[in-house]
């Protein structure tokens, strides 16, 4: 290990590991973030949701938004899996199915970026309590 | 690099690791590997979470579900349900004592929602044998900013500004004492930290030692930058091998990335810290005595003047400060003085961290803005009297403060509302008593604490609570008078204003706070020769109520002298000659009809 020399070299090194472990820092506060649920049951995944999360994942931080992506159970809706919630801040959850990867992508792109609705949005037929 | 989706965070503090922890730490490490998903979930080791009464807790993130009482063979279920298929493992979730309903995001427990975490931040949070995880949380920034833009002066103006004090219990203001040591001169000067954490019940400091040790190391280099030190010592009572082993290694691991040792950052400044291990004194805590045992000494305090800040270790000037002070500089000098000030009361800023203990539902460590009323640790965070009981008396600052009542309940907690009730913030333990706690007892057991721990160099302390006791034990044994209740509190005020260090002054608060708020209580046991809360054993006796007694024998069959008689379905008896009063008879009958009288 080198030593770190500088202030500007330990700031570039933060910057390098922060990313490790931003996941703990985001879930202190989610209610200011985009919440992403993955619907992960063995539908789910029989359906391909574990690529989808990864790609999720992956593409929301290489598009720089400011977003969790957690895995949870069966939603209900096996018929239009892979299922996955999105709960932009200070709005009401809403379900989109059937999503591949193009169309996490235009999720992305247009639900999350700009609050556009898009095709495929399942109804809410139940109440939650949390 | 394996980007996690997931990860499990296994406390590691000393209390988990007692219920295995560790163990369940490799379980789930194993059943990750086994499922392959090792690039996908990270399991980390974290400082402790506060919440030790139902430990091992294991937090998931990122959906914060906060699993309790969690087991080494757990582990398979937790890695099949909740890592692979999203669902949580319900048993595992924390159970609201009052609502009785499951809690699964930590964010909504009533432990947690009045907390405000600084010294605190990173336990529980973070790998505290891994610098890098420090690092990314700001770590050795503060450091960085103070070595490259601040004269020590400024440094110090930041400290005086933040209205920061000393956490280990006297609360003398922090920046202040940092500039009484800047503008002693001496060549070498030291830096020391008080790590001698011996109030029973305390465990704060032990804590953030072991859950964010770089933090201090952080603070203390900083601190030597301010005063001009180039040595850091910290003074650790040896019993508490885990923070010692992680102090190393954080030290260890802060030397080789350049921000311990010589020339640190490209500043110049040059800074290393040291061990020194203590035997575990109560009185080592006082900063004169420990600095006598670090040099090799008899731990014995002597008179100030002259200040540490004068003549501290090996003569040489010398700033000794908490671990827990230590731990809100760096978060000062990150979020600003204004900031820390914000928060708290008008002349007590930032948070107290706290040991609940005692008759209490949520045992463990919280952090609470100073302010805070008493009301809301007990009933709020600490969720209300166990076993529904009524609450008494709460004993603050561990065997230096005092009890304090219902009354004290809403007054706001800081350093001088303590004192003005008779207690003090001491170093923030806080043990909870209910309705069937004997206040004298309660004394008595705080006084022998004291008496075992008085150094006995000054005659007050050493002579005087050793007579203290002894007045309390007669008291408890039916055998005082109301003058002796008056020669108990004049001696309690000799003490208080003759002994030599914080040791004996602070030792009589036990008997003189009970005495105040409790008065009804000895006069209990003196007049009328009874214990109000049948706790002390030579003024009670048990007795059989015939008309409950059914006659089912659990009494006798249980009783360890066999000093109960009477046949099957009829009224027992005891034998008030061979009952040792131990209790547990009235304990194993079912039918209330053992009674203490």
């Amino acid at each position: 290990m080198t030593k770190i020399k500088s202030l500007a070299d330990l700031k570039k090194m933060k910057a390098d590991l922060q990313s490790k472990i931003a996941l703990r820092e985001k879930s202190e506060n989610p209610e200011g973030r985009v919440q992403v649920k993955v619907a992960m049951a063995t539908c789910g995944i029989a359906s391909g949701a574990k690529e989808v999360m990864e790609f999720l994942v992956e593409e929301l931080e290489k598009r720089n938004i400011d977003a969790i992506v957690t895995q949870t159970g069966c939603m209900g809706y096996c018929y239009a899996e892979p299922t996955i919630e999105v709960t932009l801040p200070n709005q009401e959850p809403v379900v989109f199915g059937y999503v591949d990867k193009k169309k996490a992508d235009d999720i992305i792109e247009k639900y999350i970026k700009t609050g556009e609705l898009l095709e495929g949005i399942i109804p809410v037929n139940y109440e939650k309590i949390d | 690099m394996a980007k996690f989706k997931m990860h499990m965070l296994v406390c590691g503090g000393t209390g988990c690791r007692a219920s295995a922890s560790d163990m369940l730490y490799k379980n789930l490490k194993k059943e990750i590997q086994e499922k392959g998903l090792e690039n996908e979930v990270q399991v980390v080791t974290t400082g402790c979470f506060g919440f030790c009464e139902q430990g091992p807790i294991v937090k998931m993130i990122p959906d914060n579900t906060f699993y309790v009482g969690v087991k080494p063979e757990d582990a398979a279920e937790i890695v099949a349900e909740h890592a692979i298929k999203g669902r949580k493992v319900n048993r595992l979730l924390y159970k609201d004592p009052v609502k009785k309903e499951h809690v699964s995001d930590s964010r909504h427990m009533g432990f947690y929602k009045k907390q405000i975490r600084i010294a605190l931040r990173n336990c529980g949070l973070m790998d505290p044998e891994n610098i890098g995880e420090y690092l990314a949380a700001d770590g050795y920034e503060a450091l960085g900013k103070v070595l490259a833009e601040m004269t020590p002066e400024e440094a110090i103006q930041v400290v005086i500004d933040s209205g920061l004090r000393g956490r280990g219990g006297g609360g003398f203001p922090t920046g202040l004492k940092w500039k009484i040591a800047h503008g002693v001169k001496g060549d070498p000067k030291y830096v020391v930290c008080n790590a001698d954490e011996g109030d029973p019940g305390a465990f704060m400091d032990r804590s953030i030692l072991e859950g964010d040790p770089h933090s201090v190391l952080e603070a203390m280099a900083i601190n030597g930058y301010c005063i001009g030190a180039s040595k850091g010592l910290i003074y650790i009572r040896a019993e508490y091998p885990l923070a010692i082993k992680r102090l190393k290694i954080a030290i260890e691991q802060a030397r080789e990335y350049g921000l311990l040792g010589n020339d640190i950052l490209g500043s110049g400044f040059n800074f290393d810290i040291e061990l020194r291990y203590g035997a575990g004194a109560f009185v080592c805590g006082e900063e004169t005595a420990l600095i006598h045992s670090m040099e090799g000494l008899r731990g014995e305090p002597t008179f100030k003047p002259p200040f540490p800040a004068q003549s501290g270790y090996m003569g040489m000037p010398t700033n000794v400060n908490n671990v827990e002070t230590y731990a809100n500089i760096p978060v000062i000098f990150n979020k600003g003085a204004k900031w820390f000030s914000s928060i708290g009361t008008e002349k007590s800023k930032g948070t107290k961290v706290f040991a609940l203990a005692g008759k209490i539902n949520n045992v463990g460590l919280i952090e609470v803005p100073m302010g805070i009323t008493l009301r809301e640790v007990i009933f709020e965070i600490g969720g209300g009297i166990k076993g529904g009981k009524k609450f008494k008396a709460v004993q603050t600052g561990g065997p230096s403060g005092g009890c304090l009542t219902e009354k004290h309940l809403d007054a706001p907690i800081d350093y001088d509302n303590l004192l003005a009730s008779g207690s003090m913030m001491g170093s923030g333990g806080m043990i909870v008593m209910d309705e069937d706690d004997c206040m004298v007892s309660v004394a008595k057991f705080y006084l022998e604490f004291t008496v075992e721990e008085s150094c006995g160099k000054c005659s007050p302390c050493r002579i005087g609570n050793k007579r203290l006791h002894e007045s309390l034990d007669k008291i408890t044994k039916g055998q005082a008078t109301l003058e002796d209740l008056d020669k108990l509190r004049n001696l309690a005020n000799v003490i208080k204003d003759t002994s030599l260090c914080g040791l004996g002054q602070t030792s009589p608060n036990p008997v003189l706070s009970t005495l105040d708020n409790f008065y009804e209580e000895y006069v209990a046991h003196v007049i009328d020769h009874t214990c109000p809360s049948g706790k002390c054993k030579d003024l009670i006796r048990y007795e059989i109520i015939p008309e409950n007694c059914v006659g089912c024998t659990a009494c006798a069959r249980n009783c360890p002298v066999n000093c109960i008689s009477g046949e099957r379905k009829q009224v027992h008896l005891i034998d008030q000659s061979l009952c040792i009063k131990c209790g547990a008879c009235m304990e194993k009958c079912k039918f209330n009809a053992v009674t203490i009288i």
